[in-house]
């Protein structure tokens, strides 16, 4: 490495610029961290390119107002006003927010006992279980939905199933456009993204203190809510977030499957940048939504960990 | 009757008299089957999981065959003709088009950016490790939405038209976690040594790049390159506010999805998607999995 330096040193030692060049060199070849940061600098700066400024950008937007097709760029919390003096809008986030709580619970408690069959039963072919919960995860998230849309429709594959078995006269009404369909898709959407992180965290855990648990008396329903649950809860809370703040807002699902009562603030935000074509609105909408989401989040995580201190 | 009962009884005696021997393990195994009876009906709802990822997504390929433009059962017959419509379609194949320039280009880009910052992550003790990784995995948890209009808005105010880049862009800043991510726990399961080794023996940083750390990443960057392709080919809420005059194919799919006469034709592609993103995800998770779990733990 000193090799390195002192070749860099005797070909651009001459030049005042060059002995620039030679310093930054030489601090890089000294410390780690410089290294390690200039390799980091490329990803750093595309995505603070990408999402900080457009972020950024979101915000401002949300403090001016649109005429027509012009942007007034006056300071004014107009929008922001309008959130609050419009019930309607304040109701159907407090609904979006209510649905994906639903949802997150409904997704959460399907996926525990998938991720502890496969962290604890599932002792040989533990790959093929692995890639089968997650391949559905990467595919086409449009196309879950809309095979759903298929299923639940007025003459959808329950419907139509139902009447040719002989076992129904006429169509069900209430399958499709609801918000329990809204919240059935989206926990079928969202599965895969609970089911990694309860698994990984069940993983984890130590099974000599799961045997200690069993020497030491414990029932395997005690051992369970005694070592497992604890030890799997940070799991479940990244699962938990990772369906929670998605979903929030979502326009797709709701959109292929909500019908008029099942739509969320996704859809208002979504037509302000369509039909509405109120782009500082829809903006204030979003912030709004950033806010609410990060606050409950941030809420939820002090909670939980200072009632896991104060329980250890 | 009579005469069948019998033969069937002998049947059974005679098969009972061949297992003579394993009959006492057979019974020993019922004994200890205890736990297989406590551990069955978690096998059980395993396997019903699997069948509600799966089966709602296979009544796309059912119906794609179906012959009748409702999607409705009794199922009428078998036809090929969705299927042929479907490659009869110009405005379809432009989108697949672009759709795949699109997924080449983020796949590349992703990738390229992935490894570098697991590279980083991995191989330098440098401060503010933590923070810098929760920010780039950040992508993941900001709603689709509130990036789709923040990357609209931007572009907007910069005065560049929406385009195929527009969402290139968007989907390269969705695929560098999964890059990196895919890319730090196969850059973890292997032994640094070899990189120190190589060093050591006058290699260069980019030498050693080229000669150690490449072909060990390999399955890495493969798995990487395929899974980010695959993110973008089945994108849609970004898409859908960054798409200017050129679509995408899920664009594509949302478009057609007004007209229901259109339906099995949809039906028929959403099937070819399924399918082939499902053999593409299923041979890069192989990739990235194989090997990497016990050597993780041996190697360091």
């Amino acid at each position: 490495m000193t090799d390195q330096t002192q070749s860099v040193g005797t070909s651009y030692g001459e030049d005042a610029q060059m002995s620039l060049g030679f310093r930054a060199r030489a601090l890089f070849l000294k410390h780690e961290w410089a290294r390690g940061y200039a390799l980091l600098s490329p990803t750093l700066l595309v995505m603070v390119c990408l999402m900080c400024l457009p972020l950024f950008m979101l915000v401002a937007y949300s403090f001016w107002t649109q005429n027509y097709l012009d942007i007034d760029k006056t300071f004014t919390f107009a929008n922001y006003e309008a959130f609050f003096h419009k019930p309607i809008y304040i109701a159907l986030m407090m609904k979006s927010i209510r649905m994906s709580l639903f949802c997150t619970f409904v997704t959460l408690i399907l996926a525990y006992p998938m991720a502890y069959f496969i962290a604890f039963k599932v002792t040989s072919n533990k790959l093929i279980w692995l890639i089968l919960i997650t391949v559905p995860f990467w595919t086409s998230y449009l196309l879950r939905v809309f095979a759903w849309k298929v299923i639940l429709g007025f003459n959808g594959v329950i419907n139509s199933g139902l009447i040719s078995m002989g076992l129904l006269d006429e169509p069900l009404q209430f399958l499709l456009y609801n918000p329990t369909a809204v919240v059935l898709t989206l926990a079928h959407a969202w599965a895969a993204f609970a089911i990694l992180p309860i698994y990984v965290s069940l993983e984890k855990i130590d099974r000599s203190l799961l045997e200690a648990a069993t020497d030491l008396g414990d029932t395997p329903t005690e051992r369970f809510w005694r070592i497992t649950w604890p030890l799997s809860l940070p799991g479940v809370i990244a699962a938990g977030l990772l369906v929670f703040i998605p979903t929030v807002g979502d326009y797709v699902t709701p959109k292929l499957v909500g019908g008029t009562t099942g739509i969320m603030i996704g859809n208002i935000i979504q037509s302000q940048f369509g039909k509405a074509n109120n782009w500082p609105m829809g903006a204030a909408l979003s912030v709004i939504s950033m806010v609410l989401i990060a606050s409950l989040v941030v809420t939820f995580i002090v909670t939980t960990t200072r009632a896991r201190a104060k329980g250890s | 009757m009579s005469d069948t009962q019998a033969s069937s009884l002998t049947a059974q005696k005679a098969a009972e008299d061949t297992r003579g021997d394993e009959a006492p393990q057979f019974l020993q195994s019922k004994h200890e089957g205890y736990h297989w009876s406590a551990e069955a009906p978690m096998f059980l709802y395993a396997v019903w999981y699997l069948a509600f990822l799966y089966i709602p997504v296979l009544f796309l390929p059912l119906f794609s065959f179906n012959d009748s433009i409702y999607v409705a059962f009794p199922l009428k017959g078998f036809t090929l003709q969705w299927y042929g419509d479907m490659v009869d379609n110009p405005a379809l194949l432009r989108a697949l088009e672009n759709s795949v320039k699109v997924g080449f280009s983020v796949a590349v880009g992703a990738t390229f950016l992935g490894l570098f910052a697991a590279k980083a992550m991995t191989r330098y003790t440098m401060p503010g490790k933590g923070p810098i990784t929760s920010f780039i995995m950040l992508p993941l948890v900001v709603p689709g939405i509130i990036l789709g209009i923040a990357l609209l808005v931007i572009s907007n105010r910069l005065g560049m038209n929406l385009s195929l880049f527009t969402i290139g862009l968007a989907h390269t800043l969705i695929g560098v976690p999964f890059a990196m991510l895919v890319m730090v726990s196969r850059l973890e399961g292997f032994d640094r040594n070899l990189e120190e080794a190589s060093m050591d023996l006058g290699e260069t940083a980019l030498q050693t790049f080229l000669r150690i750390t490449l072909p060990l990443a390999w399955p890495g960057i493969l798995a990487s390159v395929l899974l980010t392709f695959t993110i973008s080919f089945d994108e849609f809420i970004l898409a859908f506010f960054l798409a200017g005059n050129e679509v995408t194919l899920p664009i594509y799919i949302w478009s057609q999805l007004r007209f229901p006469n259109r339906l099995p034709m949809v039906l028929s592609l959403g099937a070819c998607v399924l399918v082939f993103s499902f053999f593409i995800v299923t041979f890069a998770e192989v990739t990235r999995r194989r090997g990497v779990g016990p050597q993780a733990g041996g190697a360091i």
